[in-house]
């Protein structure tokens, strides 16, 4: 006597679903939460005004042309600070990574100075470059150069030995080995540096911005903070976390565009 | 090209420092325009003598050099990696264009010869597709397509069709005749399967289990061009069974000595 036993896909218990729905809801849950603690005047809106209330003063901002100003300000300031920490970080992760003279030298003094926090620069900075942009610039480009420096040399040495032999074999030069085998290879890990370098970005431009400017979105904050303007207070810190989405969404689509091999599809 | 390998010894040393001697005292020559097989149990250099003669490696002692003139604007050697060693950030064609593309030629030029060779491997319409996309045996056409492309003087083949079914491999082994008739070059040309080195072979060359020293060179006296019924001349079964009665013996104590 034989019996059908069903095959059952072995495979679906470690299958990692969207879960679209749950995703909205999961915010929506907490923007009701918020508004209902608010709403009621269980919580005073001098300790947290209602989301209805942040958006209003949010749009009022935006017309009076306020947050336009300070938004500008702090994009610039972290695009330029960012951009240029990036570009540095991946050149010198890759000049460490190839040359052995260059890790001789590079790698102690990144040892060195990567546990300084960097916003215990900002003073010297200010000393150096001004209190002006280029401070906060360099600040921002100092955190990010450090984590983009290290995950590039890391992506270049877990570059496959067999790939490299085989562009040598085809006459590749340095150049062309750093260009078409060690860049490629080691872009999964700058992509995860950049990550990373965004989040450290971030919270370095607003602490700089805290400490020494009175424009951008960290001077906003602090100004209506001793203003007791909480409403305005919690518009920054709402924009902060829209930026921070929008860094976060911003990446995943330049890794999709720039690792179409990876695509699992 | 000739390819001289003169006295060469190979040992590796392993990252516990203990050294692994794979090559020993081998000397060997190909002619110019020669196909040479080379055969020998797994693990006894064949893969090491390749990367030896492409300049990968360095020997521990002797030496290998190339005589001759290369042609201008042909690439000295060119390799089909055992592991295929395909990019995987570049799509097929990509992938076909990289000697190309060292060479210094123009995008338009390379995109001819890419595609040509693709065509010649049988992966038309699949240019675009990225290696991780193609299944195994179509990625080892993409290795050889590749060295095809850059038309070097010696083609050196690492087991270049062992991904491959019967009847594709069959194709592929007369497509590549074809070819070495068509284009003069020097193959050297690495495989497990003594009737598949027999059929290609001007000479045979055969190694002994590690550390893998010439054992005999077998000169194969078929005529050219091969063809399919040659399987089964008397000079080809005779080829191949010395080959095999010299290979049984190195083998059984190649596998005793991975058992231990
Ligand atoms: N990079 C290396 N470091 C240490 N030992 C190595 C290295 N490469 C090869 N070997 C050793 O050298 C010997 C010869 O290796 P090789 O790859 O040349 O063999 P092969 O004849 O190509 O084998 P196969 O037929 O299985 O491909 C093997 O015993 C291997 O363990
Ligand atoms: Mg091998």
């Amino acid at each position: 006597m034989s019996t059908r036993l069903p095959v059952p896909d072995r495979t679906r218990a470690l299958e990692r679903r969207g879960h679209p729905v749950v995703r909205v809801a999961s915010l929506v849950t907490l923007v009701l939460l918020w508004e209902l603690v608010t709403g009621t005047g269980w919580v005073q809106p001098l300790f947290l005004p209602s989301p209805l209330d942040v958006l209003g003063t949010g749009f009022e901002m935006l017309r009076s042309g306020e947050l336009v100003g300070h938004v500008i300000t702090s994009l610039r300031r972290i695009v330029l600070g960012f951009g240029l920490g990036a570009l540095l970080g991946v050149a010198v992760g890759l000049a460490v990574g190839f040359w052995s003279l260059a890790e001789a030298v590079g790698n102690p003094l990144i040892a060195a100075t990567f546990p300084i926090p960097k916003i215990a620069l900002l003073p010297l900075l200010i000393l150096w470059v001004g209190i002006g942009e280029a401070s906060k610039v360099a600040v921002i480009m100092l955190g990010v150069f450090f984590p983009m420096a290290i995950n590039t040399f890391a992506g270049v040495r877990t570059a496959d030995p067999l790939l490299i032999r085989a562009a040598v074999s085809f006459g590749a030069g340095r150049w062309s080995l750093i260009r078409k085998v060690l860049l490629p290879s080691a872009l999964p890990m700058i992509f995860a540096g950049l990550r990373l370098g965004a989040g450290t970005a971030l919270l370095l431009l607003v602490a700089a911005e805290m400490i020494a400017a009175n424009s951008g979105i960290g001077a906003l904050v602090l100004n209506a903070q001793n203003l007791m303007e909480t409403t305005k207070l919690m518009v920054g810190i709402v924009l902060l976390s829209l930026l921070g989405i929008c860094s976060h969404w911003l990446l995943a689509r330049l890794e999709r565009l720039a690792l179409p091999w990876r695509s699992h599809s | 090209m000739r390819v001289v390998v003169d006295h060469v010894s190979k040992t590796y040393t392993d990252r516990r420092g203990h050294s692994v001697p794979a090559l020993h005292d081998v000397s060997l020559t190909v002619e110019s325009e020669e196909f040479l097989a080379l055969l020998g149990p797994s693990g006894c250099g064949k893969s090491t003598l390749l990367n030896l003669v492409a300049g990968l490696t360095a020997p521990s002692a002797g030496g290998v050099h190339l005589e001759g003139e290369p042609a201008r604007g042909r690439s000295a050697t060119a390799m089909v990696f055992q592991e295929f060693a395909l990019f995987p950030w570049r799509t097929v064609q990509a992938n076909v264009e990289f000697g190309l593309e060292e060479a210094g030629l123009g995008a338009s030029e390379r995109a001819r010869r890419a595609r040509a060779h693709i065509q010649l491997t049988g992966l038309a319409g699949f240019e675009s597709k990225y290696p991780h996309q193609l299944s195994g045996g179509m990625r080892q056409r993409v290795g050889i397509a590749r060295a095809l492309a850059v038309d070097p003087a010696v083609l050196l083949m690492d087991e270049p069709f062992s991904a491959l079914d019967a009847q594709t491999r069959q194709l592929m082994q007369e497509e590549l005749l074809a070819i070495w008739e068509r284009t003069r070059k020097t193959i050297v040309y690495v495989t497990h399967n003594i009737h598949e080195a027999v059929f290609m072979a001007d000479r045979v060359v055969v190694l002994s289990r590690r550390p893998g020293r010439v054992l005999t060179m077998i000169p194969v006296a078929l005529g050219r061009p091969r063809t399919e019924a040659m399987l089964g001349e008397p000079a080809f079964l005779a080829a191949v069974d010395r080959i095999w009665s010299l290979i049984r013996s190195q083998a059984q104590a190649a596998l005793r000595e991975g058992e231990a």
